[in-house]
């Protein structure tokens, strides 16, 4: 199943690539085509998976360097297929959202573009690594999909992007170069470490077992889990390693913004929760302090930026650096429903921000210029557009009822319960969030309307069908979360039991026993 | 821990609910319903653009009658067995973290139901006529459904996330209503304004729920109180703090109370229903709600009354200088919910009747908004009272049902609040001590001022000459809104003296917050003193309002006056304080990040990679290069690994 999962994108991103030119209608035909049949097995995928039985479901091993213990292993647990879904569901609607930005020609910020096919089998190859990163239960397949993945992005950006595309594109590429090198030497310290202890293996399975954890000396435990981790929280990306990514977002068509913000970057968090935590539990907690000091700077430091940005594309990227910081904050804080919600904020933050993206995507692709002061007044002429962009905007802003809120106060509440100042400075991250999303909205939203405006369309009936099935799930996440978070708990679980961590009791239970 | 719950529950009857039968297993229509008027209006477009107000309406009645049918359903039970709980799902689940969605129909909670439900339809019917030449009536009913199904989900949760979840939602309906004319960058302004101010308030809130959570393990109303006395003092004082935050912002009480003001830029139903008969008043909702915190907190108690009293003279303070009709209403409306925030705080002999002000001040000024809101309409939308004059003659029932919600407000003795007013000076009082002595005096200097400004208001609008621009030519507004007005008219008279006399609505609330040791004397040492100031107020007024001229344009007035004009000075220092910091804090941390973080690290990139040329080449050959990085650094790695012997 999960083979099929890789296989079909990247069978379809070969079949795109080599049809001939000018079949560009088709190309994007098979590319939509080839997205939903994804989509649509993934669902089936998630209907049969047991949140009470194996932790990994869906499993497949088979060796692929004998020599060197790697195997082409893949599973999926709770948390893995959540993200899955995220990604197999944001995809289709990407492409239906990018259906004219490769061979749109002209306009200030739309230099000539590439051949539209590549564009659309850059995507397809995009989703079967991002599939593939999330199922590897191979750490060295992982990591393999994890530098991959740099590919097709660094291709969008560079040949699809902005007028400044080409220093995002490598800016981005050297700050992922830099964590994946570190990574793979870690990897490798990982093999090496399996192997002293007398069964050399990439598997995380084995990995994670207690005969091998205990044959890792804390300080080695310490340098690889440094390395895992500078490597996930570039990708994620936790201050002070955010720089590349308002460019990159900034630069890139929406829809691959969507990707790279939304769903590449929760492999750095999903990382973490995955492998820093399973891998090395003891370097993870005395990692801690300095995670949280991290998290709880980039919430408030990446907020404060957000509110102070002149370009709606990069003010988006600046909230996503405040929104990691909740997510590792929730998984640092080491309580079930920290990680949950951690977990949760993925899912929820892939789809809002996506939405955000992609809506503001569709504003600027109208207008031409991505800078918040060419706007004013677009709800009078285009009510749609603005409606969604609220709905979106205030799902990023945490609003009850809307799924961020769930996840965000999860993760407070979990936090809350060990550490409490982090908590309640993140909490302040509710109020800044108020101040970016409603200060741009209002900027470009309401007021009387700019007369660069005056013509613009509302939503078309494509752009309609990209971003409802989005609304419509942040809107039901944020009623019943239930499906989501049974998914997730049970992996959840297994991780706090791996770092031997319990959730605190509450104070007055804990009184009542010392009575 | 449900049996220990139990065990400890047994003090009061109202912390183990029974479960819902016939209506009120329903409660969840109350909800539903509008909600879904709000999802049908704003999914279907200009469809329903027709009879889209119809439905809106419809859909708040619907409510108000399952209200009203659970209502009494509920008197037909045991005083004991009041309090019943609605299972609706499971919301949140994670280890020890789980909340569900239920519903907790109680005396307290229906109490709410009803004047949310009630007075809301009304405003919606009004509605129907005010808004009939607005192109956006159906987005405008879309938002009102929105906002009474938000608040109805506030009163009616049984935990504090489910509050939460109504608290913010009744704080978007806000937002969205009041930049409803959003193309005026004023009432965007405004619109923000009041939901970034309200989220300093929700901050406090926020946290009050982790407290809880990691105190008690649960967010239920049930464990929360039922464990309450368990928790150290400190802890409960820190809840009760953190909740007046949150209660501070929605209420817009002293500090938090800028936006308030800013919020009458909003069609005037809105500040009828919202800005002032309901949102506003969920902070004094929150502290009835959490007595059994406040009960162990002498000290958070004492904060309460302390805010209340403050920001009911600031209010009263402000009404006196405003020309805008509907800013000094706001004002009135600040002050007002100052009494019934010193109310709760002043505990049991309090809750009753600062529930029982909340209802009253509902009707009344509910009313007067509406009132306004026909005056604007007869004056082509000016809210100027400088302008008005010598109204009572042409819109006799606007002035008629006004002028009853005018004496209710300043205490005229048999009107509404007369009854429920006088009870909180009473009650403050009876504290006792000399914070009782200092509360109850303020409250009464605070009962002379409100005399003062709002009959200032009265006659500046509908007595004296006419003051009117030329093209004015004002008229009595249509029967859909003239009806509304006259059913609030008759609450405001009769309400307080239905809840009062007998002591009936103590004896109906007491199964949830207790019951006062002392029936209420209709009759106190201070009602002399009341009346008297009453009076003082009226009679300046008077003569400077009604005996002299009203200049057209404002004099130009002593400091004191300018101080009250300008709100106090709270906006110059919230702006001063905190938005001026906080723009040049942006901009330098926007800075930094550029040249500083950024800087760093492109700095590093060239000095590593020579020149930016050669960053260029790494580009162009990266496939090589990454591929000899990868095999370096992995050796090196590996060595290290073989070195140190692992």
């Amino acid at each position: 199943m999960l083979t099929a999962l890789i296989a079909i994108p990247a069978v379809g991103a070969l079949l795109v690539a080599l049809l001939p030119k000018g079949r560009d209608a088709l190309a994007k035909q098979v590319a939509l085509g080839v997205t939903l049949v994804v989509a649509v097995l993934s669902i089936v995928m998630a209907v049969q998976f047991d949140p009470n039985g194996k932790r990994f479901q869906f499993t497949e091993k088979y060796w692929w360097i004998k020599q060197f213990g790697v195997h082409y292993a893949v599973g999926v647990d709770g948390v893995a297929l959540v993200l899955i879904l995220l990604s197999t569901i944001l995809v289709p609607l990407v492409v239906l959202a990018s259906w004219n930005d490769a061979d749109r020609s002209g306009g200030v910020d739309a230099p000539p573009k590439r051949s539209v096919k590549t564009y659309f089998a850059l995507l397809l190859a995009l989703e079967a690594m991002m599939v593939g990163v999330f199922a590897a239960t191979d750490v060295f397949l992982f990591y393999v999909f994890f530098e991959a993945m740099l590919i097709p992005v660094y291709f969008i950006i560079g040949s699809y992007g902005g007028p400044q595309r080409s220093y995002a594109a490598v800016k981005f590429l050297l700050y992922s170069l830099f964590g994946g090198l570190l990574m793979l030497a870690a990897v490798i310290g990982l093999y090496v470490v399996s192997a002293n202890a007398g069964h050399g293996t990439f598997l995380f399975d084995e990995l994670r077992a207690p005969e091998i954890l205990h044959h890792i000396s804390p300080t080695t435990a310490k340098w690889l889990f440094l390395g895992f981790f500078i490597a996930f929280a570039i990708k994620a990306p936790l201050v002070p390693f955010h720089t590349w990514l308002p460019d990159a977002a900034g630069q890139a068509p929406a829809g691959a913004a969507v990707l790279i913000v939304g769903v590449l970057d929760k492999v750095g968090t999903f990382g973490m929760l995955r492998f820093c935590l399973e891998l090395f539990p003891g370097a993870s907690k005395w990692f801690t302090p300095v995670v949280l000091t991290l998290s709880v700077i980039g919430i408030v430091y990446g907020a404060v930026l957000a509110i102070g940005q002149v370009d709606i594309k990069r003010l988006i990227a600046y909230t996503s650096v405040s929104h990691f910081g909740f997510i590792t904050l929730g998984i640092f804080a080491m309580t079930s429903s920290g990680q949950s919600g951690a977990t949760l904020y993925m899912v929820n933050h892939g789809f809002s921000t996506g939405a955000l993206f992609l809506l503001a995507g569709f504003m600027i692709s109208r207008r031409g210029s991505a800078r918040i002061d060419a706007y004013g007044g677009v709800q009078k002429v285009a009510p749609l557009l603005a409606g969604t962009f609220l709905v979106a905007g205030l799902s990023g802003l945490s609003l009850p009822g809307l799924s961020s809120f769930v996840s965000e106060f999860m993760v407070l509440v979990g936090t809350f319960s060990r550490y409490k100042v982090p908590a309640v400075i993140a909490t302040v991250g509710i109020i800044l969030a108020a101040i970016y999303i409603l200060w741009m909205y209002q900027r470009t939203m309401n007021g009387p309307t700019a007369e660069a405006v005056k013509g613009m369309k509302d939503l078309s009936k494509r752009e309609l069908i990209v971003v409802a099935p989005i609304i419509a799930i942040i809107v039901a996440l944020g009623f019943y979360p239930k499906p989501v978070l049974d998914a997730i708990n049970p992996s959840v679980k297994q991780t706090l039991i791996q770092v031997h961590q319990q959730d605190p009791k509450p104070t007055v239970a804990e009184k009542g026993s010392h009575q | 821990m449900t049996t220990m719950n139990a065990v400890l529950a047994a003090g009061g009857p109202e912390l183990h609910p029974q479960a819902a039968e016939g209506v009120q297993s329903v409660a969840w229509l109350l909800i539903a319903l509008p909600l879904a008027g709000a999802a049908i209006l704003l999914l279907s477009g200009r469809r329903t653009d027709k009879w889209g107000h119809l439905l809106g309406t419809a859909m708040s009645l619907g409510a108000f009658v399952v209200g009203v049918l659970a209502f009494f359903q509920m008197l037909g039970q045991h005083a004991d067995g009041r309090s019943r709980l609605v299972h609706l799902f499971p919301f949140i689940s994670a280890g020890s973290l789980k909340v569900d969605m239920n519903l907790l129909v109680d005396p307290l909670s229906i109490s709410f139901v009803l004047l949310i439900t009630g007075v809301g339809s009304l405003i919606h019917i009004y509605s129907i006529g005010y808004m009939s030449h607005d192109p956006d009536r159906r987005r405008f009913f879309a938002y009102l459904n929105l906002f009474v199904a938000a608040m109805l989900l506030l009163v009616l949760a049984d935990n504090y996330v489910g509050l939460y979840i109504g608290w913010e939602g009744v704080g978007l309906a806000s937002y969205l209503l009041i930049g409803f004319w959003q193309h005026k960058p004023s009432a965007a302004t405004a619109a923000k304004k009041a939901f970034i101010v309200n989220r300093v308030g929700d901050f406090g809130l926020s946290v009050a729920i982790m407290v809880m959570f990691a105190t008690f393990g649960s967010l239920s109303y049930q464990d929360v109180f039922g464990q309450a006395s368990q928790a150290s003092q400190g802890t409960i004082t820190a809840i009760g703090l953190l909740l007046l935050l949150g209660a501070c912002g929605k209420s817009a009480q002293l500090p938090l109370q800028s936006w308030l003001l800013d919020a009458m830029e909003g069609p005037t139903p809105v500040s009828a229903l919202i800005h002032a008969a309901t949102m506003v008043t969920a902070g004094v909702y929150l502290i009835v709600r959490s007595h059994a915190i406040y009960e162990l907190s002498p000290d958070a108690r004492l904060l309460v009354t302390i805010v209340g009293v403050a920001t009911l003279l600031a209010g009263a303070i402000i009404g006196c200088a405003k020309d805008d009709i509907k800013k000094a209403l706001a004002g009135s409306t600040m002050s007002q919910i100052g009494y019934m925030v010193l109310a709760a705080g002043l505990g049991r002999p309090g809750y009753v009747f600062a529930i029982a002000h909340l209802i009253a001040h509902g009707f009344f000024k509910a009313g007067m908004f509406l009132g306004a809101g026909s005056v604007m309409h007869a004056m082509n939308d000016d809210v100027n009272m400088r302008k008005f004059g010598g109204l009572r003659k042409v819109m006799p029932i606007t002035f008629a049902t006004f002028g009853l919600g005018y004496l209710a407000i300043i205490g005229f003795p048999g009107l509404s609040g007369w009854w429920t007013k006088d009870g909180i000076i009473d009650a403050a009082f009876e504290k006792g001590g000399t914070s009782g002595q200092i509360l109850g005096w303020l409250a009464l200097i605070g009962a002379g001022i409100t005399a003062y400004y709002m009959s200032r208001l009265m006659f500046m609008t509908f007595f004296g000459e006419p003051r009117w621009d030329e093209d004015v030519h004002p008229h009595e507004s249509p029967k859909v809104m003239t009806v509304p007005l006259i059913l609030l008219a008759i609450g405001s008279v009769a309400g307080g003296a239905f809840l009062i006399l007998g002591d009936r609505f103590a004896k109906f609330l007491a199964p949830v917050v207790g019951e006062p040791e002392a029936s209420h004397r209709l009759i106190t040492p201070y009602t002399a003193i009341v009346f008297a100031l009453m009076v003082v107020g009226v009679g300046l007024a008077y003569v400077q309002y009604l005996r002299r001229p009203v200049p057209r344009t404002a004099p130009a007035g002593n400091p004191a006056v300018t101080f009250a004009r300008k709100d106090l000075y709270g906006d110059a220092l919230n702006e001063s304080l905190l938005m001026r910091p906080g723009q040049w804090l942006t901009r330098l941390t926007v800075f930094f990040d550029n040249r500083g973080v950024d800087g760093v690290v492109n700095g590093l990139a060239a000095f590593i990679g020579g020149t930016s040329g050669r960053v260029r080449r790494v580009q162009t050959g990266f496939v090589r290069s990454y591929a000899l990085s990868m095999f370096v650094g992995a050796a090196l790695v590996v060595g290290a690994l073989f070195l140190v012997r692992i």
